[in-house]
Formats: C-alpha cells, sequence, structure tokens
C-alpha cells in the first residue's frame, strides 16, 4: 500500500507538471507563435512517424519465423510503385515542413519588431561573469539579475557580453539569443499578462552558470514608471569603474539595482572601448 | 625541467579522481602483471600489439571502444545522479568537477567510443565483405589505431595527473581561449583530439582507398554489401571533414600557445568563426557515425529475415544523398546566433531534407522484413529496437531544424534527448548489433543468446526512461549542464532519469557478464560452419575466425549476394558445388611495430607539449620521425605463406561446410 501511495506521489506530479511545461504554455505572443510552430510540424511528423513505427512492429511480428499464416515472399526485393512511395512520404512531409520552416523563420526572426500600437520599450542586456546585467537606457537605470518590465508592451532587446558566450532566455516568452563579445544581438519579446517568468543563461559559460537564473517580473505600466522613478531614486551609480568592478568573476549574486548608469555604457562594451571580463586570472593558482 | 608539472597537478585533495585513479592504475597493473605472469606477453605482442592485421586491429578498436564506453557511462551516471541531487543543494559534485565530467561524457563517447565502435566494425568486416585479404595500407592501420588509443589515453591520464576541460564536449572559445580556461584541461582534450584526429584520418585514407581500389573480381560497386557503401560514405566523410577538425583546433591551439587571435575576445579574433568551423566538421561526424551504423542494420535485417535487402539501389542513392547533404547544415547548431531570416530558413530547410533519404532507409528495412522469415535472434532485436528509436529521434530532429522551433529548444535537454535518442538508438544500437552479428566470426564462437538478449531490454527501456524525462524538462525550459537548480517541477524528471540510467547500467552488466559467461563456455558455443546466422555476404564464406589471408583463393564474384546463391545451390544439390580451386602461396605483409612505438613517441610528446615540458616534445618528435624513416628502409616487408599451408586450412574449412551440408540431408 505504502509502495503504490508512493507510486501515486511520484506520478500525479508528474502528469500535473506535464500541463505546465514552460515551451509549451507561453504568457507572450513570440512564445505563442514558437509553440504554435513546434505542435504543428510535431503534429505533421507524427502522422507520419506513428504509423510507421506500428507497421515496423507489426511487420517483424507477423513475419515471424514460426508464424505459420504468412505468406513468405523471399524474393521480393523490388517494387516501383513501393519504391516512388517510399521517397515520397518523406518528401512531401520535408515540403510542406519546409515551408512551414521559411515562413516561421521569417515571422520570428528575433530581431523583426512586435506589431504592436504601443512603442516598444528599450532593455540592453549584458552577460558577465556570471550575472546578467539588464540597462535601462530610457530610465537611465539599470538592474542585476533581474529584470521589470510592463507587461503588454513590446520589450527590445539589445544583447551583448562581456566576456564569454551566453544565451538570453525567459522560456516562457519564447525565443532565446546569444549573447556575445564585440557584437549585439536583438531580440523581441512581450509579456502579454504580469507575473513572474523565470529565465536563464541556456549556453554554459563557466563554472558560476547555474546561477545565472533570474526572474523577468512584468507588471502593470503604472507599476513599472513607479519601480523605475523609485530605482532612480537609491542604490549605486553605474560607471566605468563601477563597470569594471563587475568584470571581476563572481558566482549567485543576489539582486540588486542602480540608481543611474553612465550613457553610452552599453555601446563602449560593444565597440570594446572597455575591457573584457576578466576571467579567473593568470595569477589565480591553478586548480585541479 | 617538468615544465608546468609539479606535485600539485595530483589532485590530492579530491577523493573522487584520486580514488578512480587509483583504481584504474592498480587495475592496468593487475592485468600486466597477470599478463606477465601467465606469459601472454609475447603472444600479445605478436598477434595483436604489432599486428598488421585488420582483424585484429578492428577487434583493438572495438575492445578500446568498450573499455571507453564503461569509463564514459559512469561519467553519465555521476551527470545524473548529480542533477537528481541537486534540487536546491549543491549535490555531491562542485561546478569545477562536474564541469570536467560533461566534457569528458561527451568526448569520450563520440570520439573514443562511437568512432572506434564503427572504425573497428568496418575494419574487421569491410575487408571479408570485400572479398580480399587485408585493407590497402595495412601498418597504416596500425599506426591509425595506436593514434586513437593514444588520445583516449591522454584524455584519461588527465583524471589523475592535472584537470580535463571544463567547456563542454566542443571547446567554445573565448571561454577555451587561456583568458577563461588558463589550465591544462583544454589542452589535454587538445592535443588528445589532435593526436587521435590524425589517426581517425589515416583509417579513412585506408578504407577509402580499400573499398575503391581493391575489391574481389567480378565485385563491381553496384555488387557490394551496402555495409560496404555505407563504410566508403562514412570513410569519404572522414577524409573531407577531419582535416577541418584538425585545422579548427590547430588554430585554437595557436592562439593558447603562440598568442594568435584567431577566437579570442580582444585584438580582431572571431569566436563565431569557430562555431562554424567547428560544426562544419561536427555536423558530417554524426553521418560518419550513424552511416556504418545503417549499413550494419542492412545486413542484419536482411540476414534474419532471409532475404535480400528491399530496394538495394535506393538504399545506394540515399547513402550517398546522406553523404553529400551532411555537408550543408552545419549553422543548424546555431540558429540563435542572431543570423538573418533567410539564412536560418535555407540551413533549417537543408537540413530536413536528410530526413528525406534516411526516412526511405526506414522503409526499405521496413520492406525487407516484408514476406520475409524474421528470426528475433539478439542482432535483430538491436535492428528493430532502432528502427522505432530512430523514428522517434528523427523526428524530434526535424523538429530542431525548424529555427523558430529550435529558438525555444536550442541547448536543452530536449536537444540532449534528441542526440542521445539518435546516438544511442542509432549508433549505439547499431555497434551493439554489428558487435553481436560479428562476433562468432571474429572469435569462433557466439555469444550468449539469452544474456545479449536481457541486455538488449535493459538497454531499450533504460534508453526510453531515461531520455523520455529529458525530453520533458526540455519543454519545461532547462538548459544542458546545469550543475544544480532550484525548480520544483524539473525534479521529479531527473530523479526519473536517473533511475533510467540505473537500467541502462543492468544492461552494461548483462553484456559484461554476456562476454565473460561467453568465454567460460566458449567450448559449448563452437562455431564450427563459418556461417552461424545463415548470412548472405563473403564474411560467412571464410571459417570462423577466418585465416589471417581471409580467402585462400580470392573469390569470383558474379552477382550480388554470390555467396547465398552458391550456399542455395549447394544446399539444393546437397553438396559442395565449388571445386576444390589451385591453391598457391600467398604473400602477406609483416607484422611491425611500427604503430606501436610511433604511438608511444606521439603519447610522449603529446603529454610533454600539454605541460609545456620542451625538450621532451623535440626528442618525442625526433624519436618518432626515426621510427618513420626505419619503417621506410625496410628490407622485407612481406612474408610467404606456402601453398600446402593454404590448402591445410582451406580443406578444413571445406570439410567442415560439407559436413554441416550432409547434417542438413540427414
Amino acid at each position: 500500500m505504502s509502495t503504490l501511495r508512493r507510486m501515486c506521489a511520484l506520478v500525479i506530479p508528474l502528469t500535473l507538471e506535464g500541463c505546465r511545461t514552460a515551451v509549451l504554455s507561453p504568457a507572450g505572443p513570440i512564445g505563442a507563435a514558437n509553440r504554435t510552430i513546434l505542435l504543428d510540424a510535431l503534429v505533421i511528423m507524427l502522422a507520419i512517424v506513428v504509423p510507421t513505427i506500428l507497421a515496423i512492429l507489426a511487420f517483424a511480428w507477423w513475419f515471424r519465423d514460426s508464424n505459420k499464416r504468412a505468406r513468405r515472399q523471399l524474393t521480393f526485393t523490388y517494387s516501383g510503385r513501393v519504391e516512388l512511395i517510399v521517397w515520397s512520404i518523406p518528401a512531401l512531409v520535408v515540403f510542406f515542413l519546409g515551408g512551414i520552416a521559411w515562413i516561421g523563420s521569417q515571422l520570428l526572426d528575433p530581431a523583426r519588431p512586435i506589431a504592436s500600437p504601443t512603442k516598444p520599450l528599450e532593455i540592453q542586456v549584458v552577460s558577465l561573469d556570471w550575472k546578467w546585467l539588464f540597462i535601462y537606457p530610457e530610465q537611465g537605470v539599470a538592474s542585476m539579475n533581474y529584470l521589470v518590465a510592463p507587461a503588454g508592451v513590446p520589450l527590445h532587446f539589445r544583447i551583448t557580453s562581456a566576456s564569454v558566450f551566453n544565451v538570453f532566455f525567459v522560456p516562457r516568452l519564447g525565443s532565446e539569443i546569444y549573447s556575445m563579445y564585440g557584437m549585439t544581438t536583438q531580440l523581441n519579446l512581450q509579456a502579454d499578462q504580469p507575473g513572474v517568468y523565470p529565465g536563464l543563461s541556456a549556453q554554459f559559460s563557466g563554472d558560476g552558470f547555474s546561477d545565472m537564473a533570474f526572474d523577468l517580473r512584468a507588471v502593470t505600466a503604472d507599476e513599472f514608471s513607479a519601480w523605475a522613478a523609485a530605482t532612480s531614486a537609491s542604490g549605486p551609480v553605474l560607471d566605468e569603474a563601477g563597470y569594471r568592478d563587475l568584470l571581476k568573476q563572481s558566482q549567485n549574486v543576489k539582486p540588486y539595482t542602480y540608481r543611474s548608469v553612465e550613457t553610452g555604457l552599453f555601446d563602449a562594451i560593444v565597440m570594446q572601448r572597455l575591457p573584457p571580463g576578466e576571467g579567473p586570472g593568470s595569477t589565480a593558482p591553478q586548480e585541479n | 625541467m617538468f615544465g608546468n608539472l609539479t606535485w600539485h597537478a595530483i589532485p590530492f585533495d579530491q577523493p573522487i579522481p584520486l580514488a578512480a585513479g587509483a583504481f584504474v592504475v592498480l587495475a592496468i597493473c593487475g592485468v600486466l602483471i597477470w599478463v606477465w605472469a601467465k606469459g601472454y606477453l609475447p603472444y600479445l605482442w605478436r598477434e595483436w600489439i604489432t599486428s598488421v592485421d585488420h582483424k585484429h586491429i578492428g577487434i583493438m578498436y572495438c575492445v578500446l571502444a568498450l573499455v571507453m564506453l564503461l569509463r564514459g557511462f559512469i561519467d553519465a551516471l555521476m551527470m545524473r545522479s548529480q542533477q537528481a541531487l541537486a534540487f536546491h543543494a549543491a549535490g555531491y559534485l562542485p561546478p569545477e568537477h562536474y564541469d570536467q565530467i560533461f566534457s569528458a561524457h561527451g568526448t569520450i563517447m563520440i570520439f573514443f567510443v562511437a568512432m572506434p565502435f564503427v572504425i573497428g566494425l568496418m575494419n574487421f568486416a569491410v575487408p571479408l565483405q570485400l572479398g580480399v585479404r587485408d585493407v590497402a595500407f595495412p601498418t597504416l592501420n596500425s599506426v591509425g589505431f595506436w593514434l586513437t588509443a593514444v588520445g583516449a589515453l591522454l584524455v584519461n591520464l588527465s583524471l589523475v595527473v592535472g584537470e580535463f576541460a571544463r567547456t563542454g564536449w566542443l571547446p567554445y572559445p573565448p571561454l577555451s581561449e587561456l583568458a577563461y580556461s588558463p589550465g591544462v584541461g583544454v589542452d589535454y582534450y587538445l592535443w588528445g583530439i589532435e593526436i587521435s584526429g590524425v589517426g581517425t584520418l589515416m583509417t579513412g585514407i585506408n578504407l577509402v582507398t580499400t573499398i575503391l581500389k581493391m575489391r574481389a573480381p567480378g565485385m563491381s560497386y553496384m555488387r557490394m554489401p551496402v555495409f560496404c557503401w555505407t563504410s566508403l560514405a562514412s570513410n569519404l566523410l572522414i577524409v573531407a571533414a577531419f582535416p577541418v577538425l584538425t585545422a579548427t583546433l590547430a588554430m585554437l591551439l595557436l592562439d593558447r600557445y603562440l598568442g594568435f587571435h584567431f577566437f579570442t575576445n580582444t585584438a580582431g579574433g572571431n569566436a563565431m568563426m569557430f562555431m562554424n568551423l567547428i560544426w562544419a566538421w561536427g555536423h558530417p561526424e554524426v553521418y560518419i557515425l550513424v552511416l556504418p551504423a545503417f549499413g550494419v542494420y542492412s545486413e542484419v535485417v536482411a540476414t534474419f529475415s532471409g532475404k535480400p535487402l528491399f530496394g538495394y539501389r535506393s538504399m545506394v542513392i540515399a547513402t550517398m544523398a546522406i553523404c553529400v547533404l551532411s555537408f550543408t547544415v552545419w549553422l543548424h547548431h546555431f540558429f540563435t546566433m542572431g543570423a538573418g531570416a533567410d539564412v536560418n530558413a535555407i540551413f533549417g530547410i537543408a537540413s530536413m531534407l536528410i530526413a528525406i533519404p534516411t526516412g526511405v532507409k526506414i522503409y526499405n528495412w521496413l520492406f525487407t522484413m516484408y514476406g520475409g522469415r524474421v528470426r528475433f535472434s539478439s542482432p535483430m532485436l538491436w535492428a528493430i529496437g532502432f528502427m522505432v528509436t530512430f523514428v522517434i529521434g528523427g523526428m524530434t530532429g526535424v523538429l530542431l531544424a525548424v529555427p523558430p522551433a529550435d529558438f525555444v529548444l536550442h541547448n536543452s535537454l530536449f536537444l540532449v534527448a534528441h542526440f542521445h535518442n539518435v546516438i544511442i538508438g542509432g549508433v549505439i544500437f547499431g555497434a551493439f548489433a554489428g558487435y553481436t552479428f560479428w562476433f562468432p566470426k571474429a572469435f569462433g564462437f557466439s555469444l550468449d543468446e539469452r544474456l545479449g538478449k536481457a541486455a538488449f531490454w535493459c538497454w531499450f527501456v533504460g534508453f526510453y526512461v531515461t531520455f523520455v524525462p529529458l525530453y520533458v524538462v526540455g519543454l519545461e525550459g532547462m538548459t544542458r549542464r546545469m550543475q544544480h537548480y532550484d525548480r520544483p517541477e524539473w525534479h521529479p524528471w531527473l530523479l526519473v532519469a536517473g533511475l533510467g540510467s540505473l537500467i541502462i547500467l543492468c544492461g552494461i552488466a548483462l553484456q559484461v557478464a554476456q562476454l565473460v559467461i561467453s568465454i567460460r563456455t566458449r567450448e559449448r558455443r563452437r562455431d564450427r560452419t563459418g556461417d552461424p546466422w545463415d548470412g548472405r555476404s563473403l564474411e560467412w564464406a571464410t571459417s570462423s575466425p577466418p585465416p589471417e589471408f581471409n580467402f585462400a583463393v580470392l573469390p569470383t564474384v558474379t552477382q550480388e549476394e554470390t555467396y547465398w546463391s552458391v550456399k542455395q545451390s549447394a544446399r539444393e544439390q546437397m553438396r559442395l558445388v565449388t571445386a576444390e580451386p589451385h591453391y598457391e602461396p600467398i604473400e602477406m605483409p609483416r607484422n611491425s611495430p611500427v604503430g606501436f612505438v610511433t604511438a608511444f613517441f606521439a603519447a610522449v610528446t603529446g603529454f610533454s607539449l600539454i605541460w609545456h615540458i620542451w625538450w621532451l616534445v623535440v626528442l618525442g618528435l625526433v624519436c618518432a620521425y626515426i621510427t618513420f624513416v626505419v619503417f621506410a628502409w625496410r628490407d622485407v616487408a612481406e612474408f610467404e605463406i606456402p601453398a600446402e599451408e593454404v590448402a591445410r586450412i582451406d580443406r578444413a574449412n571445406r570439410q567442415a561446410r560439407a559436413e554441416a551440408l550432409s547434417g542438413l540431408a540427414r
């Protein structure tokens, strides 16, 4: 009995969780479009894959050596009709999926702005060893390891790295993209409803990588203005000296905010006017 | 004197690698002492270490792969258990150790398990199937094997001396550059792969030449077994792709050793170039692995359905189509790097195109079973398990080839589940099918079927229990390579995946038991006929194990499946239909220690490069060169097997077959 209960305790949360997987329960238009394409492609392929698997099992079983009722055709090695079908089934599926891939790539190009009457909010993202810096150029503030953004407003991210590659990813909002030193990538996302959407780095970047998780807190437009005003009232200033401090490696950095950011800091990073992350340093003792 | 090498390189403060290292050193010493005490050393030296026989080299490749499989699988168990434990906790592996483990797992499984396994099977079976006596360059074959073994040695040495890379199995810069990875870990990776990569390239050249130039009389291209075709495609890919790998890693080495700026953050380096170059090798690599496995399945499905392969021409066209297309898809490994929509779409569609020939292959195996007499021996179980599993892996692969879907799945555990789905379900199942299928040919006795089938079921079930949960956590947004996490919805799935890896462990334990028990009871399992599975291609015309010259007289090939048709008419007439041939003396290449000695100096050179012991680098290179010169100036390259000896061996084979026929008559 207790085994049964333990099994239920394991299985029930599994089935419940199945309905709430991040990628399949998107919270914004980009994520929703990603999901639609993913499910469309999956269903199209399942229509072929399931019958194929059943046929493999059925043929193998029916033509087993001991089955007296099976009709043997030991010289059946070529049939133009079968060949035509086996080439055309995958070809047609790929033709169809190729269309989806082409159109989807255009519509969901990460750099493509989201159609919306509202002006997008600009956010600059810098991945550091091992933390995320988010700069709000219009508000003149910045935050470390957490994002606040208005719901229902398109968010336009410009993303770079201060050292190694990372990937900026908020699963419930949709598409992810790399952050790379000396380069910017662009990403457009939107959260439809207020809520907390966990984000992370999706590209291994070293020992502190696992703690590069952050929350994207979507709030109402009014709450966002209030947050920006409150943020600009207190906290440290992010200038060049402050940024150089961030270049040192650190792990599991607790979220905090900057009340102001030196103008043009993000461009200075991208244009390599500021040095890259320090790394562990050559003087550090060699670890085994 | 010893460069950067000091006592600090030995991890005295870390119990896990230290204990593991000590255990391995003790085990190796134990085996060596046992071999020496039993007096097997001269035999090993003569028959294996210096052997240039393609069969022995093929077997040694497979042994290397099986040993490395154990090492790589221990890494896998550690990763699965770490992730099962590390919910809101640190687990038992700190990041600097965990990062080495997943890097070593990937490196070992691809370069030192999957590669040697398929190369070993090709090395063993291709010359036999082509009806020839050896590969085109027998000594080069030995050099290639031993260089591969050196790569494996260096990667494993990093466990006890220094550290391994903490960058993942492909060392993406800038993380792998000196600025962010100052330790020796990346150097171990780079030199290990550079040296084994040269070995692989040699094998590729060797097998391409063998297939193109050394077929038995009458063996036209369209009469070759499909395994030879897929081997040809795979080795063409090796010849085209491995130089790219070598050059790419050489650029990274120049960055790290001589202050170049190919991929650095500063001074105009561009790390994106590394991604493009490494995947220009990396994607063909996947087909280098899976094409020979497709060949094994083609042989196995035909043999155990008692039918020729359905749609042989289609199979050949599909194989060569995959060979060509595999070079046109590398960008799908980084759709999320911000290339334009058109670029992503084109590479996405190109990737999907590969699904067409692959799908055709699945259907051709399906129709090979149609109308056949399907025997569920263990090679066939692996093949059917593969067909079911690979269809699913192919589907998730095409899903990842749709750029907007990849935008939410890239680097997630969904991706990890996908490539394990195709590599375990495709390559590893194929390698095990080939291992079971050709084992009696290689050793003269067959493996225990009951344990083999039990091992298959553990692998099959264990695979799904491990990787279906990883598909799900991937959809839940979990990315790969996390040392710990605090998301409650991931935890139960990772526990199930941990359980699955234990089921696979049972499968591996059963395979070890199968091997041990089969060896102990080998007298009962002797394959006296040379044709235990009722096979169809030429390797089954030889005795088990085949004589060192394979064929007393090179067979004359008159059609596809010549051996099968000869066997059929012999069965109808109840007698051997081929008259005893006229035996002539056979010239065979002499054994040579040049491969082993060169590889020894390659190991010395690699190790001293890693630790910056420059005088030893020079010494190692000079000695390797001297070895080559001595070999090049050898006087006698071949020896002769007298006609009487050939006749004696071949008559025994004919006698066994005649007895088998008369057994059939009774």
